[in-house]
Parts: C-alpha cells; sequence; structure tokens
C-alpha cells in the first residue's frame, strides 16, 4: 500500500480536491467583499457620507472593466450603476449584504458538503482496502493476529482520516495564501520590520515541530497500547472459560490496571506538552507586536521610521498570526494522522498475500477435477522454518478415497490444508490434474474442492444460511427490483473504489448442490441433514420455531389441522388426558396463574409471565374484579408454606432456585411479613409488603405445587378475570397479546405450542414420550414432517455456532461441505466429537454418497481406514507408508501399530 | 377434573410410613413440594427388574404389583398399595433394581428422586438416624426370621 498519506489522498481524490480548492479560491472575493461592506453601510448609508447635499445621490453598482487604463489606455465602464438618495443606498447596501451572507453560506455548505463526501468515499475506500487485504491474508499469517485489533484498526484507529481529507490540500493552500499575503504587505510597509515578523515565523516553524517530535512518539504509543488494550479485551472474552475456571479474573483485572496506567501516563505526557507547545507558541506570536511596539516605536522617536508605516505594520499584522497558528495545528493534524495511517496499514503488509486474480468473482471454476492428485518432495515449514511435513511423495486418483493415518503432530492436519489450497506448500509440489494447486484460482479450490476442519466455525444466522455458505461464490441472479441494490448504490460503490457486487443479489448456486432453484434447494438441504443424522434435530428446533402464517398460510393451516389430528389421536389411544387443554370458559390447572389471566401469548415484554406481576393494566383489572385480596391472601398462603419449609435450610441451598417461589435472600423479609399476617391479618400490611405478596401467586400451577390454592370458585373468578382483561387489552393494547383461539394459528407461539395448544398434565407418567410419539405421528400422516423441518432451518444457530450443541456443530459442518458436491472432500477429523459408532455410521454413508468421488480423510481411529482405497500413514511430517488396507495389514507395518495401539 | 390431593395430605400419607414416621411435617413438607406426583395407568410399569434405581415411590392411591423375572416369565410376588415405599433399597445401596413394579390399578405416587433423598439425608441429619433406625429394626427381624429358620431345622 501507498506509504504516504498525502500521496495515497491525491491518488484517488485529485480531481475532488482540485474542485474544492478553485470553489475555496471563488469563494474569497464575495468574503472579502462581505468583509468590507458594514463599513460602508455605516459610513454612507447610516452616516450619510456623500450625502450631505439634500437630494445628492450616490453610484450604486457600477462597474468598470478591470485593468481597462493598462490595455485601451481609457476606463470603460460596463455599466453606469444606479444614482440612489440616502435612504435607498441604505436599502440597496443593506440587501447587498444579505445576498452576500447567502453566496458565502451557500460556499460554505457546497465546500464543506464536497470535503465531507471526499472524505468519507476515501474512508470508504480505505477501510475497503483494509477489509479486502484481511480476505487475502494467508491462513498462516491470519493466526498470528489478533482479530479484535484488527477490528479497531479497521473501525476506529482510521476514522479521524476521513475528517482530514477534505482538508488535506485546500487548507494549507488557503492558509498559506493568507499568511503569505498579509506578509507581503508587512514587507512592502517596512522590509526590516517585515524581516523580523519573517525571521519570528521561521523561528516558530523550526523550533515548534522539533518539539512535537516526542508528542508524535508518544502518539504513535498511545495508538498502539489503545489496539493493544482492544486485543486483550477481545482474548479475555475468547478465553472466559479458562479465566473463570481458573479464578484468574484477578490477575485478567491487574493486567487491565497495568495498561490503563500505561495509557494514562503516555496520554498525560501528551497533553503536558501539547500545552506547552501551545503556550510557547502563542508567547511566539505576541512577540512580534513587541518588537513593533518597542524597537518600531523607538525608530519612529528617532524619526527612522514613518509612523503611518509603523501603524500600517501593526495593523497588517493582526492577520498573520491566525493563518499561522492554524497551519501550525493543521501541521499537527497532518502528522498524526500521518501516524496514524502508516500504524494502520504497517499491520496490513504481511509478507505475503493472496494474489486478487486469483480471488476475482469472475474466475471459471473449470470443468470437474479428474486424474491424478501428485506430491512430490512436498514440504511445508513454519515460522521458524520447522519443517511441519517433510518432502512428501505420493500419487492417487482424484476420484479415489484416501484415509490419511497417523499419530496428532505427524503433519497430516498440515497435509489436508495444502490438499485444500488452503495453505502453500514451501517447496515440492502438488498437482491436482496436473496442474499447481498453488496457482489454481479460489473458483477451483473452494468449489470443486470441499474441506471441513473439526473446529468448523458457523456465521450468527440460521441453519439454512450456513449451509448455503458453501454455494455462494458470486452473484448469480439479479435481486428482486425493490431490493436490489440501485444503479446509484452501485456507482458510489465504484467511485469509493469498492467492487459493484451486490449483496442482495441471489448468490446461491443451486446447480452445484443438485437443485434446479429455490424450490428444490430446501430438498436438498434436507437430504444433507438426514445423511449427517442431524434431521432429528432440526425437527425439534422447527418445533420451538414459529411461523408468520401470512408468509406461509400452507403451514398455519396445516398445524391447525395437526392440533385437531393429536387430540382424536390421543382419545383414540386413551391418552388425551396427558395434555390439558386451553378452553376459553375453563381454568386451566396445569398452566400458571399468569397464564391463566393472560390465556395467550404475549408479544410485548410487559406481558410476559414474569412481567405480569408489575403490569398496570393487569393490577387494574384484578382490582375491579375484587381479586387483589384474594391474591394477597394466596401469596401469604404460600409465602407461610414457603417460609415453613424452607426455614431450615442454609442460604444459598440449590432447592431455592429449584423450587422456591421466594429467593434464600428475601426469605427473612417474607418470614416478618407472615407472622405480622398471622398476628394481625392481612390487613395490617403496609403496601409494599403487599405488593410482595401479590405477586407471588402469579407463578402458581395449581397441578404441579399443590397446595390447594385454586379450588373451583377461585377458578371460576380467575376466568372472569381473563374475560376482563381480554376486554382491556383489546381496547388498551390490540397488538400486546396474541390471544389463544381454538380456530385459529397463533403467530407469537411456537408450532409445538400451536399443536398442543394446551399444557402436558403434571405427573402423568411418560407423558412427554407419548405426546413427542403421537405428535411425530400425526405430523408424519398430514405430511407435515417436512414443513416443520423447514422452520427448523430458519433456527439461529448463534454466533460462531453457539447455540449448537458441538456435536450439531460437526455435523453442520459436514452437510454444508457435502451439499455442494465437489470433486474432492476434504475432511480432518471432524467428526472427532462423534461416539464411535456415530462415526463409523457418517464415514460409511458419506463414502457411499461420495462413490466415484474423491474423498481425502484424516481419520482418528485407523481401523475406519479399511472402508478406503489408499492410505497414507504420516509419523513427523513424513509419508513412512502408503497401500491398501489388505497391502498394510499383510505384513509388519507402521499402520499394524497404529491399529493396534488404540 | 377430579380434585387433586394437596400436598398437606401427602404429608400425612408419608408420615404413616415408618422411616418417615418420626420426621418433622415441615421437612416432610418440602420433600412433598420437591417431589413430582406422577399417576401410571393400570399396566404402566414404574420400573423393570435390572434397571439402574434413581428413585423411589411412595403410593398414594391405588395398588401395584411386584414382579420377579422367573423362568416362564413374569411372576407376581407382591401386591403394594396405599401408604408404602416402593424402590428405596435400589436407591440406598445403588443396585439395580430387584424387581419390576408395574400398576394393577390407576396408580398415584410420589416420586422421590435418589438426587433429593440424599440431599434431605445430608441437609437433615436426623432424619438419617431415623432411616438408619428403621433399617436397623428391619435387620433385627430378619436375623430373628433367619435364627428361627435355622432353629427349625
Amino acid at each position: 500500500m501507498e506509504p504516504n498519506i498525502f500521496k495515497y489522498v491525491w491518488r484517488h481524490s485529485r480531481a475532488e480536491q482540485i474542485i474544492i480548492l478553485v470553489l475555496v479560491l471563488a469563494s474569497l472575493p464575495f468574503y472579502y467583499l462581505s468583509l468590507n461592506l458594514p463599513k460602508q453601510i455605516v459610513n454612507q448609508g447610516i452616516q450619510g457620507q456623500g450625502f450631505e447635499q439634500p437630494g445628492s445621490t450616490q453610484t450604486f453598482f457600477k462597474v468598470d472593466l478591470p485593468f481597462a487604463e493598462d490595455l485601451f489606455g481609457h476606463p470603460v465602464t460596463l455599466f453606469d450603476g444606479l444614482h440612489l438618495v440616502q435612504p435607498e443606498m441604505l436599502l440597496a447596501l443593506s440587501f447587498t449584504f444579505l445576498a452576500l451572507v447567502l453566496v458565502n453560506g451557500m460556499f460554505k455548505l457546497v465546500i464543506n458538503t464536497r470535503k465531507g463526501r471526499v472524505g468519507e468515499r476515501l474512508l470508504r475506500r480505505l477501510r475497503f482496502e483494509l477489509a479486502d487485504r484481511i480476505l487475502r491474508f494467508p491462513l498462516p499469517h491470519l493466526r498470528r493476529v489478533k482479530p479484535s485489533e484488527m477490528a479497531t484498526m479497521i473501525k476506529d484507529e482510521v476514522e479521524p482520516l476521513g475528517g482530514f481529507i477534505g482538508d488535506a490540500f485546500a487548507t494549507p493552500l488557503f492558509l498559506g495564501g493568507q499568511a503569505a499575503t498579509a506578509m507581503l504587505f508587512i514587507m512592502v510597509q517596512s522590509f526590516w520590520l517585515g524581516l523580523v515578523a519573517a525571521g519570528v515565523v521561521l523561528f516558530q516553524s523550526y523550533l515548534i515541530p522539533r518539539l512535537r517530535r516526542r508528542i508524535l512518539v508518544l502518539g504513535r504509543e498511545r495508538q498502539l497500547t489503545a489496539r493493544q488494550l482492544a486485543g486483550r479485551i477481545g482474548e479475555i472474552i475468547d478465553g472466559a472459560v479458562e479465566v473463570q475456571a481458573n479464578d484468574a479474573t484477578n490477575y485478567e483485572r491487574a493486567d487491565l490496571v497495568s495498561r490503563l496506567g500505561r495509557i494514562f501516563h503516555i496520554r498525560y505526557e501528551i497533553y503536558q506538552r501539547k500545552f506547552f507547545v501551545k503556550f510557547l507558541n502563542n508567547l511566539l506570536a505576541q512577540l512580534t507586536p513587541f518588537v513593533f511596539y518597542a524597537g518600531g516605536g523607538l525608530l519612529a522617536i528617532s524619526g527612522h521610521l514613518d509612523i503611518g508605516a509603523l501603524v500600517a505594520v501593526i495593523a497588517a499584522y493582526k492577520d498573520l498570526p491566525s493563518p499561522i497558528k492554524e497551519l501550525i495545528d493543521w501541521d499537527q493534524q497532518r502528522l498524526d494522522v500521518q501516524i496514524k495511517y502508516e500504524q494502520v496499514i504497517d499491520q496490513f503488509q504481511p509478507p505475503q498475500l493472496i494474489d486478487p486474480a486469483l480471488q476475482a468473482p469472475d474466475n471459471d471454476p473449470g470443468p470437474p477435477l479428474e486424474g491424478e492428485i501428485t506430491a512430490s518432495a512436498l514440504t511445508l515449514l513454519d515460522d521458524g522454518e520447522q519443517p511441519l511435513v517433510r518432502s512428501v511423495n505420493f500419487t492417487v486418483g482424484v476420484g479415489d478415497h484416501v484415509a490419511i493415518v497417523g499419530p496428532s503432530g505427524s503433519g497430516m492436519e498440515m497435509l489436508t490444508y495444502m490438499l485444500a489450497g488452503l495453505v502453500a506448500p514451501s517447496a515440492g509440489t502438488l498437482r491436482i490434474g496436473g496442474r499447481d494447486i498453488d496457482r489454481l484460482p479460489t473458483a477451483v479450490t473452494g468449489r470443486r474442492i470441499a474441506y471441513v476442519g473439526a473446529n468448523a466455525y458457523h456465521f450468527a444466522g440460521s441453519l439454512r444460511d450456513n449451509l448455503l455458505y458453501g454455494l455462494k461464490h458470486r452473484p448469480l441472479r439479479a435481486a428482486a427490483d425493490g431490493d436490489a441494490a440501485g444503479h446509484h448504490e452501485l456507482a458510489e460503490a465504484r467511485r469509493a473504489g469498492n467492487p459493484d457486487l451486490d449483496i442482495n443479489a441471489d448468490w446461491i448456486d443451486y446447480e452445484a448442490a443438485g437443485a434446479t432453484g429455490a424450490d428444490d434447494i430446501t430438498h436438498r438441504l434436507i437430504e444433507m441433514l438426514v445423511l449427517v443424522e442431524l434431521k432429528g434435530d432440526v425437527y425439534r428446533f422447527g418445533l420451538t420455531g414459529t411461523v408468520d402464517p401470512a408468509r406461509r398460510p400452507d403451514v398455519a393451516e396445516g398445524v391447525l389441522r395437526a392440533r385437531e389430528a393429536l387430540i382424536a389421536r390421543l382419545r383414540e389411544s386413551g391418552h388425551d388426558d396427558l395434555v390439558v387443554r386451553f378452553a376459553a370458559d375453563s381454568y386451566n390447572r396445569n398452566a400458571s396463574v399468569a397464564e391463566n389471566l393472560l390465556f395467550g401469548t404475549p408479544r410485548v415484554p410487559a406481558f410476559a409471565s414474569a412481567a405480569l406481576a408489575k403490569n398496570p393494566t393487569v393490577a387494574e383489572v384484578l382490582r375491579e374484579d375484587g381479586l387483589t385480596e384474594a391474591f394477597i391472601g394466596m401469596g401469604a398462603a404460600i409465602a407461610k408454606t414457603m417460609v415453613e419449609i424452607f426455614a431450615d435450610l442454609p442460604p444459598g441451598h440449590p432447592f431455592f432456585e429449584q423450587f422456591s417461589f421466594i429467593s434464600d435472600d428475601d426469605l427473612p423479609e417474607f418470614r416478618t411479613i407472615v407472622n405480622r399476617v398471622d398476628s394481625a391479618g392481612a390487613g395490617a400490611l403496609d403496601k409494599a409488603a403487599r405488593e410482595l405478596l401479590l405477586g407471588l401467586p402469579f407463578n402458581y400451577v395449581e397441578a404441579r405445587h399443590r397446595l390447594g390454592l385454586i379450588d373451583d370458585e377461585m377458578a371460576a373468578r380467575l376466568v372472569e378475570a381473563r374475560h376482563h382483561l381480554a376486554e382491556r387489552l383489546e381496547r388498551d393494547w390490540p397488538e400486546a397479546v396474541e390471544f389463544y383461539r381454538d380456530d385459529a394459528y397463533n403467530a407469537a407461539a411456537s408450532l409445538q405450542d400451536n399443536i398442543l395448544f394446551g399444557r402436558l398434565a403434571f405427573g402423568q407418567a411418560g407423558a412427554e414420550q407419548i405426546i413427542g410419539d403421537t405428535l411425530a405421528e400425526v405430523l408424519d400422516d398430514l405430511g407435515l414432517r417436512e414443513a416443520v423441518i423447514e422452520v427448523g432451518l430458519d433456527y439461529n444457530v448463534g454466533i460462531g455456532g453457539g447455540r449448537l450443541n458441538s456435536v450439531q456443530r460437526q455435523k453442520l459442518a459436514l452437510a454444508r461441505a457435502l451439499l455442494k458436491r465437489s470433486d474432492i472432500l476434504v475432511v480432518n477429523e471432524a467428526v472427532s466429537v462423534l461416539d464411535g459408532s456415530g462415526q463409523n455410521r457418517l464415514v460409511e454413508r458419506i463414502l457411499d454418497l461420495r462413490r466415484g468421488k474423491g474423498v481425502i480423510w484424516t481419520l482418528q481411529r485407523p481401523e475406519m481406514a479399511v472402508l478406503f482405497d489408499t492410505i497414507l500413514v504420516m509419523r513427523d511430517g513424513r509419508l513412512v507408508e502408503q497401500g491398501s488396507y489388505d497391502e498394510l495389514t499383510g505384513r509388519d507395518s507402521a499402520f499394524k501399530g497404529l491399529v493396534a495401539a488404540e | 377434573m377430579e380434585k387433586a390431593m394437596s400436598i398437606d395430605q401427602e404429608v400425612e400419607i408419608l408420615r404413616r410410613i415408618p422411616i418417615f414416621a418420626k420426621i418433622e411435617p415441615a421437612k416432610l413438607k418440602l420433600m412433598a413440594f420437591a417431589s413430582e406426583r406422577v399417576t401410571y395407568k393400570p399396566g404402566q410399569m414404574l420400573f423393570r427388574q435390572g434397571e439402574r434405581g434413581d428413585a423411589a415411590f411412595i403410593v398414594l392411591k391405588g395398588t401395584a404389583d411386584v414382579l420377579i423375572d422367573g423362568s416362564d416369565g413374569p411372576l407376581r410376588v407382591a401386591s403394594l398399595s396405599e401408604n408404602e415405599i416402593i424402590g428405596e433399597i435400589a436407591i440406598l445401596c445403588d443396585i439395580p433394581r430387584t424387581a419390576t413394579v408395574q400398576a394393577e390399578t390407576e396408580l398415584t405416587t410420589l416420586k422421590i428422586t435418589a438426587d433429593l433423598f440424599f440431599r434431605m439425608l445430608m441437609d437433615f441429619p436426623e432424619m438419617g438416624v431415623e432411616i438408619m433406625r428403621v433399617l436397623a429394626h428391619r435387620l433385627e427381624q430378619t436375623t430373628a426370621q433367619l435364627r428361627q429358620v435355622q432353629a427349625a431345622h
């Protein structure tokens, strides 16, 4: 990258910078006119200079051709001007002033907007270039950088550049021009005084930058320490398990404290020096007038200098310090930005970058790979030039099934990296179909070859997006009109040197997955899920997922049919007592009081079960229905039981967490309340205590907690309150809750809750299993299982796949790799967290699917190699044996040793 | 819906079981509160012979058959009814279930998990002493029976 920010800015924004410069120059005459005009208004318009005689007029807006006398020998008047009396003149001058104010304002607006735009464009370009470089970092280099440091560089450290770029050229020219003019004027008035002023300015411009050298060094340190702090914070988050598991939080605190201390000292020193320089700067600026007053004054007294000239010099000097000061400030900013820029780009210049031509979006994956994979003297060295893979030679067919076995650290992993084109060999060659792998474009290595590692990453987003990730290489079909990035948007991207790739276009290469389009790709996804045994998991995700009935009316309608079918089937098998269905007119003893009152799914947090006790609308309904006292009574009964049975348990006992309505911290308070109720009745309680008790019954589930609080009468009153609350909600909060209706799909509830339309009865042996099985049967009968799985495909996997377990993550990574039907599949211990039989099943099934297509698999369990055509045995980075399973087991071999060692 | 038995009634039943007889009602209430009440339909199994035991059951209502695997299929060796405890040996000794238990009629039980049971013992040692006393008493009875049998031979 260009090491000098000025050259970088000039190269990418020359035209814009020149336009800004021209605009600045064009604005100057208007600016000076507007400065001069007030004097004219006061003198002529108000005080009446030139209007001494009544009825006298003055010429306004007379335009003479400039330099006409020199050119033609006589003045040329273009416009004779208007002859105006005093009030007319005043108004004319005032309106001229107003017009100049507008013109100046418009100039400022246009110039600043243009400066802003050129700055933002260049910032966009720079950020893209930096991020683009990360995409081109070779993997071994990427492993050495800290992600949070990289992020903070692209995000924060280059940010100030945006503000500076617009001023990069215009400001110094403008200010420099101003200063030079003032200086020239002083020189004309008095050469010697001019020389003094120039001397001070020169001294200033010599001294100040020298004083600032140390500030620059500190600035560099400040940037580095702040970046390292960001890196450390990233590390603390990545290593959170180790930090907490080793009780190392205080060690980390100490580390943070020492870093912050360093940053403090650096920043404080910068401040001290900055203000000292400022002080010196001001002092020097005032030194010149001192010389003028003292020296010039003496000269004037002694008659060597004309007093008029001295006054003119002093007047001219007032225009000098401010542009000089601003220039010095600009220079400071320039150095600052230059340092930031250098510091950032320095981190983005690794010894090697992937050639952009290899990643070009229009590269052709070419015909299917065929022929042989040949490694000759294939060698890979690490940073320290230590060999990881040493001079390996082998030849296998592209379509062969190859197992790589060996102890860990034998170089197997590195070999697979090279085979997948992820790491370039240090020496020797690796050829596929006669072509060197490190010269193949990524369109070939990333599409014709699939790679799955043990710790495959998943991107935050849906399962579907993660499965399809392997099919998105370039935009294939333009997005629908409404979504497509507009012509303007893409043109702007090009102006900032960004590629015009539209993220909203359809990128999915359906054909590569063996599908024809968006409609049948889902079938392929499900096939892959079946193959890797992930279908059951996705089905369960689907059951807990929600569907927008407007988008999928078929699913919503199917769910309603399933609701009826489930209850019919349960009735048939005599299990209809396992689900207690919701009914608008009856109390559900298997649901909490809160759920019974709301009788619907909350759409806003204020109506969530946990928040209902504090909801003012609910409190109002309870009060109007005379239930407040009843709730306090129930609360008192619950509190009494809790106080009684948890009394002897030590605080922090797990039972509190598991069973209690009351946390161990609050228990003493409730004990006091219960005692008070016992001695003086609930009426004697204060407002806070009543509110505490009022909140308790909301979570109470009669069938589970069995305190006998909800008798038939109370149940009827609660149902009454439910209707009342519903009316109130429909009036005041129509969007807050989606009510349970037996004939309608509830968009806010999960598929499973929609089908069950009730609660599992507590305490029925095996209820969950029976209901789960029956539900599955019903969905199969109605042909809805696939729809549920489709909903499951929308499940958000979380950051880094955090909402999946490790087995699911590995299976998902395999499914993604299989989906793109590559010519070669490289699997690097990607089933390691599965149990033995799971591994066996998966390997067999994948090899079966890929009959005739290449598979290269590093095996953790060497005996599985029996399923492969060829086995490569690695040890200490060397290929020690190769051959078929029979060959290698037929004689005394290292392979036999590996199998035996297991 | 049938009116459910409240927790206080469950405590009453627990108190009629010898190993719980002398334990404070508040603690029994905690145990009842922390336990699930599980209902079985006639023919449904509580557990099978040979399984690892993870819970004891107290019969609140109904009867259950105790079956032992014989050469000609399961053999009914006993019937259990209200106020009786089932399967406490398996959780105390951590041995596999010695018999299969199946609901004969509709059966309501209080399922006390091994985890809960041991936690209660740990938190309330006096409960452990009570249980030790009952078990020692049982052992003494068994020994006496054995002595009688030996004397009869």
